[in-house]
C-alpha cells in the first residue's frame, strides 16, 4: 500500500509533497490553537503505540495468513482528524527513514494516501455519521468497516494514479486497478473489524476517553462543501498531471481517435459536438486500456497510425542512446561503478586509520 | 522559613467516578523535615502527592505551600518550589537527551542559556550523572534513570522534594546509592514508599494513610513499634526490625531504640 | 514486518552510529538533510530507462559511508533487505514491456528489463540515502533541522516524542505479544479477538502514560511552548558541503558521465 520512490516521478511526487506539507501546516496551526497542551504528549505516545501495535499480528479467520493493524482510522477516532493526521504523518516519517517504507520522495504520497483519506474523508463522512458517541458493538463494527473500506479504497486508487502517472512502471492502468482495489477491499474489511474490536474494548473500559475525544469537537464533521472542494482540487490536480503525460504522447491519442473515427483530426463545427463526444468517449475508453507512457503499444499501433507518430523503433533507439543503454554507455557504466567503489574503499581506509 | 511549609487542612478528594480517595487529611510539614507517607495500595498516597504541586485540586479543604495558596498565578512558582519525581522515570524523561531533560525546567523558567547550563551541570553533579549528559534516556539503566529524573527536578532549585516510590524497581546497589544521595539533601523531603527499611533510615517522621485518612502521624520508630496499627493498615515492620531469619533472635534495633 | 525486538535493536544501533565523532557527523544537520533531499530528487528525476547514467550517483552513499565511518556490511544488508518491497511492482515491467531495446552481441534485452534494472538501481540509491542520513545525523537532529528549515514546531516536537517513546512502547508491546504467544497453541488464541483486547490494553496504558507525562511536563513549568536550546551554526563548512554536492548532482544529472567515459575508452581502443 505504500508508494515507493523507485516508481515515482518528481512531478507527481512533488505535487503530493506540496499537498501533504500544506495539510501538515494546516493541522499544526489548528492543533496549536486548540490550547489543549495535553495533546502534545498524547500524540507522540499514541504514535509510538501505533508503531508498536503495527508489529503485533493476528491471524485472519478463513485464510491462513496473518495481518496487522493499519491504524489510521483508530487514531482518528481517538484524536480527531487534525491531530490524527499529524500523528499518522509522523509515524510514516519514521518508517520512511528507518525502514525504507516507501522512501523520502514517496513520503508525500504516503502521508496523503494513508493520512488524508482516513482522517478527513472516511472518519467524518462515514464513521461519525454511522456511529455516534459510544454506541453498541454492532454499530461500531459497521461504521468502522465502512469507513476503513472507503478510506483504503481511496488510498489504493490514489496509489494507482500516482504510480501510473509517474510513468516509470510499465504496468498498465487497468491491470493495476484490478490488482489493487479488490485486495484493498479485503484489507479494508479486516482493518474495520479489528479497529472496531479495539474501539469496543476502549468504550467498555474507559468510555471517558472516547467521550473526551468526541466532545471537544463539533458533532458534524467538516462541512460537506469543504470535503467536496478538496476532492475537486485533488481531481483537478490529478487530471492535470495525467493529461500532461497523456499529451506528451500524441501518437497514442491520435491513434485512438484515428482507429475509432477513421479520421485523424476531429471534424469541423458541424460534427463538432459529435466529434467532441467521440473524442470524449475515446478518452474514457482510452484510460483503462492505455498505459500512459508505453512505447510498446505505440509500436503495435505503428502500421495504423497515420502521420504524426515517429516510427517506434527509432524513438526507442534514441531514448536508448540518450539514457546510456548503448554499448559505450554500458562500458562507461561499468567503469564508473569501479571508480565509485575504489573511491569509497580508499576513503574508508583513510577515515578508519585517522 | 515559613515559605517552606507544606500544609494540608481537611483535604478531601473525590474522583469523577465517585471514588473517595482522600477523606479528611490534615498535616503540617516544616522546613527540612524528612517525612514518609506510607499505607496500603489504594490508601490515597499518590492522590495526596498530586495535590502538592497543584495537579489535582481538592474537592474540599485546602493545601498551602508556604504562604501561597493555589491559584493560576501562583502555580508556576509553586511548581518551582515543589519538585516532584514520579514513580516511572520514563514518564519524566521525555526529551531526546539527558541534558535536554534536565534543562527543560530551567528553560521554562526563562533562564538564559548560560544560567541553564550552570543549573544543569550542578544538578547532574549532585546526582552523580555528569557523564550521562548526552545520553538518550533509553540507554540508561533503571538506577541512572532515577537519578537523572531527580536531576530534572533539582535543576529548578526547589525547596521541597516530593518523590513517589523512590526505590521502586532498583537493584540493591542502585538503591543504596540513591539513599546515600537523598540523605545528603537539605530540602524538605516527602516520600511515599513501600520500602519501609528506607523509610526507617531516611525519614524521622512518618504519616500513615489508611482509606483516605491519616491514621498516624509521628516519629517513624514509634509507628513501626505499634504492631496493632501496622496490622490494621496492611503494613509490617521494616525487615531490619523483624526477627533475624537465621538465628531467630529479635533484632537489636528494637532493643537499642536506634 | 520484522520482529519487534529486532526493530528496537535496529533503532538503537542506528542511533549509536549517529553519535560517531567524524567530521561528517559534526556538520550541521540542515546541510545534510538538504543534500540528501537533493540527491533523491536528482535520482528520481531520471527517465524510466536510465541505467548507467545513475551509476555515478553511487558516489554519494559511498562517500558518506566512508567518511562517516559507518559499517558497510550493516548498511548493505539493510538495503538488500528493503529492496524487494520497493521494487515489487517494478518486477512486472519485463512482462509488459517486451520491445527490444538493446542488442548486446547475441543478446536481445527488452525495455522491460532495462526499466526494471533502473528501478532496482534507483531503489538502492534512495534507500541508502535515507538510511545513511540517519546514520550520520541521528533522528533527533534531523527533527531539529527540519524545524529550523520551516517545519511547524508542533510537528517537529511530535516526531521527537514519537521517537523517544517508540522504545518504551515497542518493549511494552513486545512483552504483551510474547505473553500472548506463549499461551496460544497451534494458532488458537492468535485471532482478532485476543488482538483487540491486547492492543486495547496497550492503548489504555499508553493513554494513562500520556497523562503522567503531561503531569511531569506541567510539574516542570511547561506552558505549551517548547523553547530551543542552543542555536546551531550553518557556517562555511556547511555551505561548502551543500554547494559541492549540489553542483555534482546537477552535473551528473545533465551529463551522462558513464557514456562519456565509455566512449573515451572504446574510442581509444579502436
Amino acid at each position: 500500500m505504500h508508494m515507493a520512490d523507485a516508481l515515482l516521478s518528481p512531478a507527481v511526487g512533488g505535487t503530493l509533497w506540496a499537498a501533504s506539507s500544506g495539510a501538515i501546516a494546516y493541522c499544526s496551526a489548528k492543533v496549536r490553537k486548540e490550547l489543549d497542551d495535553r495533546k502534545v504528549p498524547l500524540m507522540g505516545v499514541l504514535g509510538a503505540f501505533l508503531f508498536a501495535a503495527q508489529m503485533i499480528n493476528f491471524s485472519i479467520p478463513g485464510t491462513g495468513s496473518s495481518g496487522h493493524l493499519g491504524g489510521g482510522l483508530l487514531l482518528t477516532i481517538l484524536l480527531g482528524p487534525r491531530a490524527a493526521f499529524l500523528t499518522i504523518a509522523s509515524v510514516l516519517v519514521v518508517q520512511a527513514l528507518f525502514f525504507a517504507d516507501g522512501g523520502l520522495l514517496a513520503l508525500g504520497c504516503n502521508i496523503f494516501n494513508l493520512g488524508f483519506f482516513p482522517a478527513f474523508v472516511a472518519y467524518p463522512c462515514i464513521y461519525r455519521k454511522i456511529a455516534g458517541e459510544c454506541p453498541g458493538q454492532a454499530r461500531i463494527t459497521v461504521a468502522a468497516v465502512a469507513a476503513a473500506v472507503a478510506g483504503l479504497q481511496l488510498g489504493a486508487f490514489a496509489v494507482v494514479l500516482e504510480t501510473v502517472s509517474s510513468g516509470i512502471t510499465s504496468l498498465p492502468f487497468s491491470t493495476f486497478v484490478l490488482l489493487m482495489q479488490p485486495i484493498h477491499l479485503a484489507i479494508g474489511i479486516v482493518e474495520g473489524v479489528v479497529t472496531a474490536a479495539v474501539v469496543t474494548f476502549v468504550c467498555n473500559a474507559r468510555p471517558d476517553i472516547l467521550q473526551g475525544a468526541m466532545g471537544a469537537r463539533p458533532v458534524a464533521g467538516p462541512p460537506l462543501r469543504n470535503v467536496l472542494l478538496a476532492f475537486l482540487a485533488a481531481a483537478v490536480l490529478t487530471g492535470g498531471v495525467l493529461s500532461w503525460f497523456a499529451s506528451g504522447d500524441p501518437d497514442g491519442l491520435e491513434w485512438a481517435i484515428a482507429k475509432t473515427t477513421g479520421k485523424e483530426e476531429v471534424a469541423g463545427p458541424e460534427h463538432g459536438i459529435h466529434g467532441m463526444l467521440t473524442a470524449l468517449q475515446e478518452k474514457i475508453a482510452f484510460l483503462p486500456d492505455y498505459s500512459f507512457r508505453k512505447p510498446a503499444e505505440a509500436k503495435s499501433a505503428g502500421p495504423e497510425a497515420e502521420g504524426g507518430a515517429k516510427p517506434a523503433e527509432e524513438t526507442r533507439k534514441e531514448e536508448g542512446s540518450k539514457l546510456g543503454t548503448s554499448l559505450s554507455g554500458i562500458v562507461g557504466g561499468l567503469i564508473t561503478l569501479a571508480l565509485v567503489f575504489l573511491a569509497g574503499f580508499l576513503l574508508k581506509r583513510r577515515s578508519q586509520a585517522a | 522559613m515559613s515559605h517552606h511549609l507544606v500544609e494540608a487542612e481537611n483535604l478531601r478528594h473525590v474522583y469523577p467516578d465517585g471514588t473517595v480517595a482522600l477523606r479528611d487529611v490534615s498535616f503540617r510539614i516544616t522546613h527540612g523535615e524528612s517525612v514518609a507517607v506510607i499505607g496500603a495500595n489504594g490508601a490515597g498516597k499518590s492522590t495526596l502527592l498530586l495535590h502538592l504541586n497543584g495537579y489535582l485540586a481538592p474537592t474540599a479543604g485546602e493545601v498551602r505551600i508556604g504562604d501561597l495558596s493555589f491559584t493560576k498565578k501562583t502555580l508556576p512558582e509553586i511548581r518551582r518550589r515543589v519538585g516532584m519525581v514520579f514513580q516511572d522515570p520514563d514518564d519524566q524523561l521525555f526529551m531526546p537527551t539527558v541534558y535536554e531533560d534536565v534543562a527543560f525546567g530551567p528553560v521554562n523558567l526563562g533562564l538564559s542559556p548560560v544560567e541553564v547550563e550552570g543549573r544543569v551541570m550542578v544538578a547532574l553533579e549532585r546526582v552523580g550523572a555528569e557523564h550521562l549528559r548526552e545520553r538518550p534516556p533509553y540507554r540508561l539503566s533503571g538506577g541512572e534513570k532515577k537519578r537523572v529524573a531527580i536531576a530534572t527536578v533539582l535543576s529548578m532549585a526547589p525547596d521541597i522534594l516530593v518523590m513517589d516510590e523512590p526505590t521502586n524497581g532498583l537493584d540493591p546497589f542502585a538503591r543504596r546509592r540513591l539513599m546515600e544521595l537523598l540523605k545528603d539533601f537539605r530540602h524538605t523531603k516527602i516520600f511515599t514508599s513501600h520500602d519501609l527499611d528506607m523509610v526507617l533510615e531516611l525519614c524521622e517522621r512518618t504519616i500513615v494513610l489508611h482509606d483516605g485518612e491519616v491514621r498516624a502521624d509521628g516519629p517513624t520508630l514509634d509507628i513501626f513499634r505499634d504492631d496493632g496499627l501496622l496490622a490494621e493498615c496492611r503494613l509490617e515492620k521494616p525487615l531490619s526490625m523483624q526477627g533475624c531469619p537465621v538465628c531467630g533472635s529479635s533484632s537489636k534495633q528494637t532493643e537499642k531504640g536506634g | 514486518m520484522a520482529s519487534i525486538e529486532g526493530t528496537i535493536l535496529d533503532f538503537k544501533r542506528l542511533d549509536r552510529l549517529a553519535r560517531g565523532g567524524t567530521s561528517l557527523h559534526r556538520i550541521d544537520a540542515r546541510a545534510k538533510v538538504l543534500v540528501a533531499l537533493l540527491f533523491i530528487l536528482s535520482v528520481v528525476s531520471f527517465d524510466r530507462y536510465a541505467l548507467t547514467a545513475l551509476f555515478p550517483f553511487l558516489l554519494y552513499p559511498a562517500v558518506v559511508l566512508a567518511l562517516g565511518n559507518l559499517p558497510a556490511d550493516y548498511f548493505v544488508k539493510k538495503v538488500a533487505l528493503f529492496l524487494p518491497f520497493a521494487v515489487a511492482v517494478g518486477m512486472l515491467n519485463p512482462l509488459f514491456d517486451r520491445e527490444v531495446m538493446v542488442r548486446l552481441g547475441p543478446f536481445d534485452i527488452s525495455g522491460g528489463w532495462v526499466s526494471c534494472a533502473s528501478i532496482v538501481v534507483r531503489a538502492i540509491l534512495t534507500i541508502s540515502a535515507a538510511l545513511l542520513l540517519v546514520g550520520v545525523t541521528g533522528f533527533p537532529e534531523i527533527c531539529r533541522a527540519l524545524e529550523r528549515l520551516g517545519v511547524p514546531q508542533i510537528f517537529a516536537v511530535q516526531l521527537l516524542f514519537l521517537y523517544r517513546y517508540i522504545f518504551v512502547l515497542t518493549e511494552e508491546g513486545a512483552r504483551s505479544s510474547r505473553a500472548r504467544e506463549l499461551r496460544s497453541f497451534g494458532g488458537k488464541g492468535l485471532g482478532i479477538k485476543s488482538f483487540g483486547s491486547l492492543v486495547g490494553h496497550l492503548l489504555l496504558r499508553t493513554w494513562m502514560r500520556a497523562e503522567r507525562i503531561h503531569m511531569a511536563m506541567l510539574a516542570r513549568g511547561f506552558t505549551g511552548q517548547f523553547h530551543a536550546l542552543q542555536p546551531s551554526r550553518f557556517g562555511g563548512r556547511e555551505l561548502l558541503y551543500l554547494l559541492g554536492w549540489s553542483a555534482l548532482f546537477i552535473v551528473l544529472r545533465l551529463r551522462n558521465v558513464p557514456d562519456l567515459l565509455g566512449s573515451l575508452v572504446t574510442g581509444a581502443l579502436r
